[in-house]
């Protein structure tokens, strides 16, 4: 069984977010990159269905971004992931959700898997679009939100969390699965495994290795950014002076009626 | 010249500051409060390769170099002091000795389970009455019908009585040299040897959640091949085992700096006085630039003697340098972190009034400044 990680390289988002005023794209210099938080639970599922298969199951990596990040996948590989691939170029810049999603899907059908894992969202462009587009493109079924999953029989078993429950879905492979948080805490990479990692292959993809038979990067991109602004600071608390802690509880409890929190 | 970590060492940097971060700065308030060794994450940290991080895959480690391992050793001491000495006691003094000096042999016996971290080991070096004068050992071994009798007190031994110790490897005097000098040797006393007994855990004022205890040798005896390498070179092999671990005591001392400094940071950005975050003022912004200003001075000293050791090089001078400079800094950094505490500091439930008194013992252990000094002018040929 062949698994593919879809991973983002993302400024870290530990770090503060700055955004450029020209080009009105988050700047991703001068911050470090990191493997996007999700996708760490992306990968950390892939891992554990691959520990279950046992055999000849693999897990490969996959990413969008310039080439000069590519040392950042080096985690996942430490993690255990077997291989990386990147599909790097720079006409690829300023895709839109569908453009992005469409490239990737050439580069996938080219590396080929039985199961593609997806990390819910992005931590920088949060549009939590891709999966489903990818789906798409690829013609696979599209199973989102999984606390569990199993492979039994070439086929796909997937408990889905939702606001009000579990639901248990079943579709064939090759198939789309998006994990939830709850799927598992993301594993330390071991030393050994970071010590191994400098030795498993990243292959480098470009388009001229895909023949696109639509434009891609802001070209190919219906929509635009049109604003970008950072989040309104928030103002100043409200203050009210009161007499003693029984006129501050009612206060308090005034405020919260009022607002129908209570 | 090049100060870029490679991506290796960046990447065994980050993943024991995760891990230091999210799994034993949580823990660490209650261990020192309990005294409890932590169990649990030295099965974490064994799991992780950090038991063996500098030494061959061959031997159970996990590869890294002297620089990694100094700054893993730092990242966990930021955290807490008592599970970083667990750590770096047990690599570099439990462990290390069986991969510098053991036979092939003892290595495959010793050296594996310790590198894969199933089992701790101690280093008795220390009498109570011969800590700074090391080479007045007076524990005496005598051979006899192919056995060693040991009889002695070493003291303040690290790792040596856990649930998971393997053993102690101990300097003893074994004979007379041709010269009417002691003749001193490394043995390797297990644990179940008979005569060999462990007193309780000390009470200590810092490192609490670390096992270092007294250990007796009445008639014990180990068989004649459990002689550490060649015999007679224990006084020789100890001085070695010493010198590298200066480099783990001043990353010890750093990342305690490091910790406290994190600490005092963002109490001071938090705390309000004269109605602005006391961070504002001078008084205390001037404290933060001097202690971070001498934690890089010292991160760079640690990192030069680690990695002429990584280059085969002479690394004594600059590990001593290194060692004495941040053991000392440790005391600065630590008592102005508590200063900018305030009252506050000097309560409980602030992680700095531990550091305070995990401290102190890094100004004494593996040399104290003053032998410090004296190891370093007669290298300057004073």
């Amino acid at each position: 069984m062949k698994i593919v990680v879809t991973v983002k390289l993302v400024p870290d988002p530990n770090s503060e977010k700055k955004i450029d005023p020209n080009t009105k794209r988050l700047v991703r210099t001068g911050v470090e990159t990191v493997l996007n938080p999700y996708d760490e639970y992306a990968l950390e599922a892939a891992l554990q269905l691959k520990e279950r298969a046992g055999g000849d199951a693999t897990v490969t990596v996959f990413t969008m971004g310039p080439e000069a990040l590519k040392e950042t996948l080096r985690k996942a590989l430490a993690m255990g992931a077997d291989e990386a691939v990147m599909l790097a170029d720079a006409a690829l810049e300023g895709s839109d959700v569908s453009a992005t999603s469409y490239a990737m899907a050439q580069a996938l059908k080219k590396t080929g898997f039985d199961l593609l894992i997806v990390g819910g969202l992005t931590d920088d462009g949060s549009t939590g679009a891709v999966p489903g587009a990818l789906a798409e493109y690829l013609g696979v079924p599209c199973i989102t939100n999984a606390r569990k999953a199993e492979v039994t029989g070439g086929a796909l078993q997937v408990e889905r969390e939702t606001d009000s429950g579990y639901q248990t879905v079943r579709g064939p492979l090759p198939a789309l699965l998006t994990t939830a948080l709850t799927f598992g805490e993301p594993r330390y990479a071991s030393l050994k495994g970071i010590m191994g990692a400098k030795k498993k292959p990243i292959a480098i993809l470009t388009l001229s290795d895909l023949g696109l038979d639509r434009p891609v990067g802001t070209d190919g991109s219906k929509t635009q950014l049109v604003n970008f602004a950072p989040p309104p600071v928030r103002g100043k608390g409200k203050t009210i002076e009161v007499a003693d802690a029984t006129a501050g509880a009612h206060a308090i409890f005034d405020f919260l009626k009022e607002k129908k929190l209570v | 010249m090049n100060f870029d970590l490679t991506d290796e060492q960046k990447a065994i940097q980050s993943l024991a500051r995760d891990f230091a971060q999210n799994e034993v700065k949580p823990r660490a308030e209650e261990m020192d409060r309990e005294e409890a060794f932590p169990y649990d994450l030295v099965a974490k940290m064994a799991e992780l390769g950090f038991m063996g991080l500098p030494f061959p895959e061959e031997y159970g480690g996990a590869g890294g170099d002297t620089v990694s391992y100094a700054l893993a050793v730092m990242e966990i001491a930021r955290a807490d002091a008592s599970t970083a000495i667990t750590m770096a006691a047990h690599v570099s003094l439990g462990a290390t000795p069986f991969y510098l000096f053991g036979t092939e042999e003892q290595k495959q016996k010793y050296l594996v389970p310790l590198a894969q971290g199933k089992k701790l080991w101690g280093f008795g070096l220390t009498e109570p009455n011969a800590g700074s004068d090391a080479g007045n050992v007076q524990t005496k071994a005598a051979l006899r019908d192919g056995k060693w009798t040991i009889n002695g007190t070493k003291a303040f031994i690290t790792n040596s009585g856990t649930d998971i110790s393997g053993g102690t490897t101990i300097t003893a005097v074994t004979g007379t040299r041709g010269d009417g000098k002691p003749e001193i040797s490394n043995l390797i006393v297990p644990q179940e040897t008979p005569g060999f007994t462990r007193s309780k855990k000390y009470r200590k004022m810092g490192w609490r959640a670390s096992d270092t205890r007294e250990l007796s040798f009445m008639d014990a005896t180990v068989p004649e091949d459990h002689v550490l390498g060649p015999r007679g070179e224990g006084y020789r092999q100890f001085l070695t085992i010493l010198d590298g671990g200066r480099i783990s005591v001043a990353a010890l001392s750093i990342g305690l700096a490091l910790g406290a400094y994190d600490e005092a940071l963002a109490y001071s950005k938090e705390r309000h006085a004269f109605g602005r975050p006391i961070s504002k003022f001078q008084a205390i912004s001037f404290k933060l630039v001097d202690m971070l200003t001498e934690i890089e001075h010292a991160k760079l000293m640690m990192l030069r003697a680690a990695w002429e050791k990584d280059q085969g090089r002479d690394y004594v001078q600059a590990a001593s340098f290194a060692k004495l400079f941040a053991g000392e800094l440790s005391h600065r950094v630590v008592n102005e972190a508590l200063q900018i505490h305030g009252g506050y500091g000097f309560m409980d439930e602030y992680p700095i009034s531990r550091m305070y008194r995990d401290q102190k013992i890094n100004e004494i252990g593996e040399g104290t400044n003053e032998v410090q000094r004296l190891v370093l002018a007669r290298l300057m040929g004073l």
